[in-house]
């Protein structure tokens, strides 16, 4: 039973805040983008695959086109030659989008420290979640997506998103 | 025996090798590396050799040749047209080391990006001396001569389709990039890109000590991480004179065979999956999650295991192992035959497979091509059988091979090649040794801690193998093993200190990339994706 208008409406109907219905469809439904370069990439495919299952949080849409995507998941190293490919699928990408670095190559460098590898993709995208390990365990995947969709429920559609991050390749 | 086989001078190179090719039978070309000696403590004729490494046609032996580079000129001649492998070789080693091929028809950089400038495996090239790189380039300039070639006029370019493939397309795995020229639906020029997945492992492994590199080679084909692992440290270990004890061979080749195992698996699934069939990706992963449940309790890792370590293993095998080995096997098994029931009959699959992606057998020799992709074209070159290490000989086991070297043949070979693998594994755990896993050898392995924390000798052992790492003797050795994708070579230069001066890693599948784009010439798209996939390219080894 509702107070005020919904007591006139019945049970079938619930009211609530256009926000707050929009992130909850939006949170349950994370179209993950899969920028699988390395071994990250391959642990990604376990993260898929039936025993971790990333369908039980409704991110299961692989999709690898950053037109449909909302969520990228940068799974291993990017080198400096990657990173303007990497730059531009993250320009593609529409509103609201998130980015999880997956691995410690994505998130730092890794232990290749040396003249080809980019140290950390946030000297060229911003980044939401990191996620440590050389692979991270799938449930380790797992957990940054859960974060993400924490985060999400932040959005309104009267939000101003755009950023002030400035990368290495901005010009 | 730690120096090259042959040393020539430069202005013989092109004659040797043509003799070679022609009269002693060493049709293979294997790799083109280089050495810089600027830091090197014994005097060298001069800064640059070059390396050739080539392999006879029975497959049974290999030979390296050493040239020393004229410092004014820095040019040596190509051997591009001797074999087509050398193409991307000598493209390496202009890349890395600045050494200008003669004759070479299309000498540019193929690892770095177009704007990299130097050359990073110079000794005088900083390790950590970043290039940004801001765009990627058109490879307009090596398309047009291409399609010139084929008889195309500047007025026929306007019709055709110029398409880009890649590097981030679901298709290309990761980091392969094509550009392709099409006429309707068929491809009629190629040209492949890599480099995007360049993390320099050969620089690194100039600034760590033997014993550091064993988690790089992990991540060179990191669907078999174990099988690098065994490489390499097979190569440094030959260059101690050491031989391990039997119960390690044993173990290597139990896991060996497993990580081959996992490699398959990988390679058929995301196959199946850009045919169409998922279900078959679903299938086959579910046991494949399972080795990894067993990598992880016997290694600490699920993918990247750093098991091996120069002259033995990290740990035994635990209690238990043999009970878990056999559970994995079972479910592969299980998961094999339920793949099969999908497709072996499937009109469908094999109206996409058969006929597709054909290799010729001499074509993929001239190109480097070995493993799986070699055995589906009929050449039966199997280093467990042609040069047997760890006691591969005293197995029961076929090497497979395939009729035609279409998709169909390759999918089917790595299917059967797990079969394979899994009865090595069963007899090797039928037939396991006891004793010891690593050899006792102070200047190896750690002292126990009773020593170093009793006496000076222990003490004085632990600090210096900690601080120096493993002393190798001073020289040059090429060692291969068959990995996940064929033969797996390392090409080793020790200046005697704890610290590898080069290490050249020979990965099996830039090979088969380099020759990809002659392969999928004249076929349609659609086939193209599907006979990348069929090749198993990893990029981390094709890129290192």
């Amino acid at each position: 039973m509702g107070l005020g208008a919904e007591a006139n409406l019945g049970d079938s109907i619930v009211t609530t805040k256009l926000d707050q219905a929009i992130n909850w469809a939006r949170s349950y439904s994370m179209w993950p983008m899969a920028f699988g370069t390395a071994c990250c990439g391959i642990e990604f495919m376990s993260v898929a695959a039936a025993k971790y299952d990333i369908s039980r949080f409704g991110a299961e849409v692989v999709r690898f086109s950053p037109r449909q995507a909302d969520l990228l998941i940068v799974a291993g190293t990017i080198s400096y030659k990657q990173a303007p490919v990497l730059k531009k699928i993250w320009d593609q990408m529409c509103e609201p989008k998130w980015v999880i670095s997956m691995g410690a190559c994505a998130s730092s460098g890794g232990f290749y420290d040396n003249y080809t590898t980019l140290q950390g993709i946030d000297e060229v995208i911003p980044v939401d979640e990191y996620v440590a390990g050389c692979p991270p365990r799938p449930e380790a995947v797992l957990d940054a997506i859960m974060r993400i969709q924490e985060k999400s429920f932040d959005e309104s559609i009267i939000k101003e998103r755009a950023t002030n991050f400035k990368g290495i390749l901005d010009a | 025996m730690l120096k090259a086989d042959m040393l020539i001078d430069a202005s013989e190179i092109k004659s040797t090798i043509s003799r070679l090719k022609n009269e002693e039978d060493y049709t293979l070309l294997l790799d083109v590396t280089a050495i810089d000696f600027s830091e090197y403590p014994d005097i060298t004729p001069s800064r640059f050799a070059v390396i050739y490494i080539l392999r006879t046609s029975n497959f049974k032996k290999h030979l390296t040749i050493k040239t020393y580079v004229d410092d004014n000129t820095l040019e040596v001649d190509s051997i591009t047209d001797l074999f087509f492998a050398a193409d991307w070789a000598e493209r390496e080693v202009f890349d890395q080391y600045g050494v200008r091929f003669k004759g070479h028809p299309n000498l540019k950089r193929v690892l770095n990006h177009h704007q990299f400038v130097g050359h990073p495996l110079r000794k005088d090239y900083e390790i950590t001396k970043g290039q940004i790189c801001t765009e990627t380039e058109d490879l307009m300039d090596e398309m047009i001569p291409l399609l010139k070639s084929k008889g195309y006029k500047e007025t026929d370019l306007e019709d055709l389709m110029m398409l880009n493939v890649g590097p981030s397309h679901p298709a290309s795995h990761g980091t392969i990039r094509n550009f392709v020229a099409m006429e309707g639906e068929t491809i009629t020029a190629c040209v492949t890109e890599i480099g995007y997945l360049h993390r320099g492992f050969e620089k690194s492994c100039e600034n760590h000590s033997y014993s550091q590199i064993i988690p790089y080679t992990d991540r060179l084909n990191y669907c078999s991480a174990m099988l690098n692992n065994i490489g390499y440290c097979k190569a440094v270990e030959d260059m101690l004179d050491v031989d391990i004890t039997p119960r390690a061979k044993m173990i290597r080749i139990v896991i060996g065979e497993l990580s081959r195992l996992t490699d398959h698996i990988v390679c058929n699934a995301a196959n199946m999956v850009d045919l169409g069939g998922l279900t078959n990706f679903w299938y086959i992963f579910a046991p494949r999650d399972k080795a990894y449940d067993l990598f992880s309790k016997l290694t600490g890792a699920r993918l990247t295991n750093s098991y091996t370590r120069v002259g033995g293993l990290e740990f035994d095998l635990y209690d238990g192992f043999e009970e878990d080995l056999e559970d994995v096997l079972k479910d592969v098994e299980k998961a094999i035959e339920d793949s099969l029931s999908l497709v072996e009959h499937n009109r469908i699959f094999h109206d996409r497979t058969q006929d597709v992606g054909v290799i010729k057998a001499d074509f993929a020799l001239d190109a480097g091509i070995t493993g799986v992709n070699l055995r589906a074209a009929g050449v039966p070159f199997d280093l467990r059988k042609d040069a047997p290490y760890y006691g591969y000989e005293n197995f029961d086991f076929d090497v497979v091979v395939g009729s035609h070297g279409d998709v169909y043949d390759r999918i089917m070979c790595r299917f059967e090649e797990m079969r394979q693998s899994m009865k090595i594994i069963r007899q090797a755990m039928k037939e396991m040794p006891d004793g010891e896993i690593n050899v006792q050898h102070p200047a190896i392995f750690l002292p126990s801690k009773n020593d170093v924390y009793g006496n000076i000798e222990g003490l004085m052992n632990q600090f210096k193998l900690t601080f120096e790492g493993i002393k190798v003797p001073k020289g040059e050795f090429y060692s291969a093993t068959e990995g996940g994708n064929g033969e797996l070579g390392f090409h080793i230069t020790s200046d005697g200190s704890g610290t590898p001066y080069k290490v050249k890693c020979r990965p099996p599948c830039y090979y088969s990339l380099g020759a990809y784009a002659r392969i999928v010439e004249g076929n349609m798209l659609a086939d193209a994706v599907v006979t990348m996939a069929s090749m198993n390219f990893i990029a981390g080894e094709f890129d290192r």
